[in-house]
C-alpha cells in the first residue's frame, strides 16, 4: 500500500522577494531550518512586521537584539557557513556568540550566484558582504542620531550598541530595530567601511557553526533528509557510460519484500550530467530497495565506448606522442628548438597520471516530492542553480515551481557541481507521485562520476651553460580539458611551445578539486627540479629565480589569468625560511619545493620525506607559505584548509588509481580504491600566511596542487628516485 | 519480516525488518537517528561506526539479528548535552571540514580512550585507521584526541 503525502505544497511558502517601504529587499519567506529534518517554512513578512529590522536580505535583527545572518552558499566542508557570515558580522559590529547562521534559501534575485565552486566564494563576496554588513551598520546609527536629535558625528557602533562619545550614552541594537526600519537604506556602494586595521572578528580563529550538531550526530546532510511519507529509492545505470536499458526483470523485482514499484527509465536528458537511462527501484526502506537490486538483471545496450580501456588510452597517447610534429603548437615563444641545440643539458620525461574519483564520503542523494506541476526538492548541492534546472528541464515547469532546499553536504570537491542525481530523484518522484528519497550506494558513486582527467605529459626542457632554464617543450594529450596556453611555466621560459591532443573517449569529466592545476603541477614543477638538478643547482634557488623581480604578467587564453610573479618569489622565499632549507638530514631523508599558483592563491610547499631502504615513504612534515592576499577571514578555517589540501594531496597522489577496463570503472568500493588513512597524514604540519595588499581569495584549492611536486621532489632528494607517474605506489623508491 | 528487541543508548526499541537487514539502516530509517552515516556497506571507511556492547564496530555489515540483544551506543547517546571530552575537543579545536565522517571518528575515538585515556600517536593512528576522512582532517583528529584526553583528565585549559 503506498502512503503518499496528500498536502499540496502552500504556494505561499514558495520563495518570494519583495520592497520594503525604505526600499531594502527583505526575504517573503525564508526557511529557518534549511536542510533539517522538517524544514519549516516561515514568513518573513509576518516577523517583519513584528518589528524586525531587515536591511538586505543577509541581515535581521529582532527587537530583543537577536541577530541572524543569511548564508548563501553551500557548505561543502570549506568553511563558508561561518566565514562569510563572519564578514557580515564584522561589518555590522555585533558579538559573534550572538549572531544566529541560517542558510539562505536559493534565491538568485536576492544573493546573487549560489554556486559553491572555483574558492570563488570569497572573492565573490568579500565586498558584497562587508557592505551589507555595512549598510546596517550604518542605518543603525543613523537610528540612534534620529532618536537623540544628533548628527551621526561621534557615533560608534560595535558589541551590538550605537554609542555617543564623549556623553557615553548608548542604544543597543535591539532598542533601535524599529526606527532603523524606517531610515533610507544608503546606497551599499557608498557606505564606509571598517578600516581592517579594527577588525575584531575577522583574522580571529571561529569555529564552525555546525560543529555542536556535526558531533552530536543531528540530521544535517542531505542523506540525512526524512519527509512525512517518504519512500527509498535506488537508480542503476549502465557501468558503461552512455548505455542504455534493453529490458529488466522488473516483474520478478516488483515482487520483492518492501518494493512498491520497479521501472525503467529510458530517456536521457543533458547527456552524462543529467537524465541517464536506468532502472528504478522504490521501496519502504533503504535497505528493501538495496537488496531488491541484488536481484536485479539488466541487459545493458552498452553503447559506442565499451571498449574503452585505461591501457587503449596509454597506447593512444603514446602514438598521439609519436606523431608530435604534426600538431600545431597551441603557444610557441622565442626559439625552441635552437635553444635545445644551444643548450648545455636536455632532460626529457614522460609524467603520467590516471582517472580519479571525488569519493565524497557523502554518497550522491536527493530527496524530490513530485505533486503535479510542482516539486520540493532536498538536495546536496555545490550549485542550487544546476538543481533548479534539473528540476524544470525534467518537469517542464517555471522555477516558481520549484521549491530547494540545500544541505549541508558531505564533501564537494567539484562532483556536486552537476545535479545528476536531483535529475534521477526528481524523474523517479515524478513517475511514482510520492516524496522519495534516491541514495547511490559506493560503486555507484565510483561509477558514475564526473572524473578528474588522467593525461600523459611529454616533456623536453634544457639548461644553458650558466645553469638557467633556457627551453621547454610539451606536448600534453589529455582527455578533453587540456593544459591552457598560459599554464606554467609558459611566461617564465623565454623559449617554450605547447602542443596539446585529445584522446578520444567516453568518460565524463568534470571540476576536481582545483581543475587542471591539480594535475598539471606534479608534472611541470616536477620537471623543473629534474632541470635544476641536471644544472647542478639548488632546486628552491633555480625555481626562485623564475620568478624573481618578472612583476604582474598578464594572461591570455581560457585558462590565462594576471601572474604576479612578485607574490610567488614571495612564498618561495617565506617556505624556505621556515622550513630551514638547506639544512642537512640523515640519509633516506630529503627536502623538496613545490610551488603553484591556483585559483588565485599563491602557494609553496616544503615537504619532508623519509625513505626505507625497500621503498616504504613516509611523510614528516610539511611547511606550507600560503598568500591569499591582504586578509584571512578565518584563520581556523583558512588553516583547516591547507592542512586538508596538504593532506588531500598525499591522499589523491599516493595509491588512488580508477583503472577503466570494458568501457568501465574496475574498482567497486574503498577495497578497490585505496584512500590515504591517518597512519601517513603528517605529524606536522606548519601553516605561514603571507599577507600581501591583494584581493581576499578563497582556499579550498589553492594549497592543494604544490604538495604533489614537493613530495616527489623531496623523495628524489632522498633516494635519487625520480616519481613520472601517479600514484606513487607504483613507482619503485627502493635505495642503497 | 521478524520482531527484534533492540538496547539503543539506554532506550529499548522493537523493531519489525527483515533479519539480514543491517543495524545502520534500522537506526537511520526505522528508528530516525541519522547520525550513523552511510559511506560504503562493506565495513571499509568507519562512518558508521557505532559501540555493541562497548566495542567499535561498523553498523553497515551488523545484521539487526546479531544486533538484538547487545548494547547498541550511537554519537546521539555518547552524552546527553554534546558535553563528551571528545565532543567538546572537537568543537574547541574545529576538527570538522564537511563533519560527515566525524560521528564514525568520534565513536572509534571514544572507544581508543575507553581503554586508553592518553594515547600515543601511535596508538591513534592504530584505533581510528579504519576512519576515512575524504576531506583529510587527520591531522586535527589527532590533536582532537589528544585534547579530548586532556579536557577527560580535567585540564581545562589548551596547553
Amino acid at each position: 500500500m503506498k502512503t503518499l503525502l496528500n498536502q499540496a505544497i502552500d504556494r505561499r511558502s514558495f520563495i518570494r522577494s519583495s520592497a520594503l517601504a525604505g526600499g531594502g529587499l527583505v526575504l517573503g519567506f525564508y526557511l529557518r531550518s534549511a536542510g533539517e529534518a522538517s524544514a519549516e517554512v516561515v514568513k518573513a513578512s509576518e516577523s517583519s512586521t513584528a518589528g524586525e529590522f531587515a536591511p538586505n536580505a543577509f541581515v535581521r535583527i529582532a527587537p530583543d537584539g537577536t541577530v541572524t545572518v543569511f548564508s548563501a552558499r553551500p557548505e561543502i566542508g570549506q568553511g563558508i557557513k561561518t566565514s562569510l557570515p563572519m564578514i557580515v558580522a564584522e561589518e555590522l559590529g555585533v558579538d559573534w556568540k550572538k549572531v544566529k547562521v541560517v542558510s539562505a534559501p536559493f534565491s538568485p534575485k536576492d544573493y546573487g550566484n549560489q554556486s559553491a565552486g572555483g574558492s570563488m566564494s570569497t572573492p565573490n563576496s568579500y565586498l558584497p558582504l562587508r557592505r551589507a554588513g555595512a549598510v546596517a551598520r550604518q542605518m543603525l546609527i543613523a537610528a540612534a542620531a534620529a532618536t537623540w536629535g544628533t548628527s551621526v558625528e561621534g557615533l560608534v557602533a560595535e558589541n551590538g550598541m550605537v554609542r555617543e562619545s564623549p556623553s557615553g550614552r548608548s542604544l543597543s541594537y535591539g532598542d533601535l530595530v524599529a526606527k532603523a526600519a524606517t531610515m533610507p537604506v544608503p546606497d551599499p556602494k557608498a557606505v564606509v567601511l571598517k578600516d581592517p586595521a579594527d577588525f575584531k572578528l575577522l583574522g580571529s580563529r571561529v569555529g564552525g557553526v555546525d560543529n555542536p550538531s556535526i558531533v552530536t550526530g543531528r540530521p544535517l546532510f542531505g542523506i540525512d533528509t526524512r519527509v512525512q511519507g517518504m519512500l527509498y529509492a535506488v537508480y542503476e545505470k549502465c557501468p558503461v557510460w552512455g548505455g542504455r536499458v534493453v529490458s529488466a526483470n522488473i516483474d520478478h523485482v516488483k515482487a520483492l519484500p518492501g518494493v512498491r514499484d520497479a521501472f525503467i527509465l529510458n530517456e536521457a536528458k543533458k547527456g552524462l550530467t543529467g537524465l541517464v537511462p536506468g532502472v528504478a527501484i522504490v521501496a519502504d526502506s533503504t535497505w528493501s530497495a538495496f537488496a531488491a537490486r541484488t536481484e536485479l538483471k539488466v541487459e545493458w545496450d552498452e553503447g559506442p565506448h565499451a571498449q574503452d580501456s585505461w591501457a587503449g588510452f596509454t597506447a593512444e597517447a603514446h602514438k598521439l606522442a609519436n606523431a608530435s610534429a604534426e600538431v600545431r603548437p597551441a603557444r610557441r615563444d622565442g626559439d625552441p628548438d635552437a635553444a635545445l641545440a644551444g643548450a648545455a643539458k636536455v632532460v626529457e620525461a614522460e609524467y603520467f597520471y590516471p582517472f580519479l574519483s571525488h569519493t565524497n564520503l557523502e554518497p550522491q542523494n536527493c530527496t524530490a516530492h513530485v505533486q503535479g506541476d510542482k516539486v520540493e526538492i532536498w538536495a546536496p548541492t555545490q550549485n542550487p542553480g544546476s538543481a533548479m534546472a534539473a528540476a524544470v528541464d525534467t518537469l517542464g515547469v517555471p522555477e516558481d515551481n520549484v521549491l530547494l532546499h540545500v544541505t549541508r553536504i558531505g564533501g564537494g570537491f567539484g562532483r556536486r557541481l552537476n545535479a545528476d542525481f536531483v535529475y534521477e530523484a526528481v524523474a523517479i518522484s515524478k513517475h511514482i507521485q510520492a516524496p522519495v528519497k534516491l541514495t547511490w550506494n559506493r560503486t555507484d558513486d565510483l561509477q558514475h562520476d564526473h572524473y578528474r582527467p588522467g593525461g600523459f605529459h611529454f616533456m623536453k626542457g634544457a639548461v644553458d651553460e650558466k645553469g638557467r632554464l633556457s627551453a621547454w617543450k610539451s606536448h600534453h594529450v589529455g582527455f578533453g580539458s587540456q593544459l591552457g596556453t598560459d599554464d606554467f611555466p609558459a611566461r617564465f621560459v623565454a623559449n617554450f611551445e605547447l602542443r596539446t591532443s585529445k584522446i578520444d573517449n567516453g568518460v565524463p569529466q568534470g571540476p576536481w578539486r582545483a581543475p587542471g592545476d591539480c594535475t598539471y603541477a606534479f608534472a611541470s614543477v616536477s620537471f623543473v627540479d629534474e632541470l635544476a638538478h641536471a644544472a647542478n643547482r639548488d632546486p628552491l634557488e633555480f625555481a626562485m629565480e623564475l620568478f624573481a623581480g618578472k612583476g604582474v604578467l598578464p594572461g591570455s587564453g581560457p585558462r590565462g589569468r594576471p601572474y604576479d610573479a612578485n607574490r610567488m618569489h614571495g612564498v618561495l622565499q617565506l617556505a624556505g625560511e621556515k622550513s630551514g632549507w638547506g639544512k642537512p638530514l640523515p640519509p633516506g631523508s630529503g627536502r623538496g619545493v613545490g610551488y603553484y599558483f591556483s585559483h588565485l592563491g599563491y602557494v609553496a610547499h616544503v615537504a619532508e620525506v623519509t625513505v626505507s631502504k625497500s621503498g616504504e615513504l613516509r611523510v614528516d612534515r610539511v611547511v606550507a607559505a600560503v598568500d591569499v592576499g591582504s586578509q584571512i577571514i578565518n584563520l581556523s578555517g583558512a588553516e583547516n584548509q591547507v592542512q586538508g589540501s596538504i593532506i588531500d594531496g598525499l591522499n589523491a597522489a599516493w595509491r588512488q588509481e580508477l583503472d577503466i577496463q570494458k568501457g568501465r570503472v574496475v574498482a567497486t568500493n574503498f577495497h578497490e580504491y585505496t584512500m590515504l588513512r591517518i597512519p601517513d597524514a603528517p605529524k606536522s604540519i606548519e601553516i605561514h600566511f603571507k599577507k600581501t595588499d591583494n584581493p581576499v581569495t578563497g582556499l579550498g584549492e589553492p594549497a592543494f596542487p604544490a604538495l604533489a611536486p614537493a613530495v616527489c621532489n623531496a623523495v628524489f632528494a632522498a633516494t635519487g628516485k625520480r616519481i613520472r607517474q601517479l600514484p606513487w605506489s607504483k613507482t619503485d623508491l627502493s635505495w642503497t | 519480516m521478524a520482531k527484534f528487541d533492540l538496547h539503543v543508548n539506554g532506550q529499548a526499541h522493537s523493531v519489525d525488518v527483515a533479519p539480514e537487514t543491517p543495524l545502520l539502516w534500522v537506526l537511520r530509517d526505522t528508528l530516525g537517528m541519522v547520525g550513523t552515516k552511510f559511506g560504503c556497506g562493506i565495513g571499509q571507511c568507519g562512518a558508521c561506526t557505532v559501540h555493541l556492547d562497548g566495542q567499535p564496530g561498523r553498523a553497515c555489515i551488523t545484521p539487526i539479528a546479531a544486533a538484538a540483544g547487545m548494547k547498541v551506543a550511537t554519537i546521539e547517546g555518547l552524552s546527553p548535552d554534546g558535553s563528551h571530552p571528545l565532543q567538546r575537543a572537537w568543537c574547541e579545536l574545529d576538527v570538522a571540514q564537511c563533519g560527515y565522517c566525524q560521528s564514525g571518528q568520534i565513536m572509534s575515538a571514544a572507544a581508543l580512550l575507553a581503554h586508553s585515556p592518553n594515547p600515543k600517536d601511535s596508538e591513534i593512528d592504530d584505533a581510528m585507521a579504519g576512519n576515512l576522512c575524504r576531506c583529510a582532517t587527520y591531522y586535527r583528529i589527532r590533536k582532537g584526541i589528544h585534547r579530548a584526553a586532556e579536557l577527560a583528565a580535567g585540564k581545562e585549559s589548551a596547553t
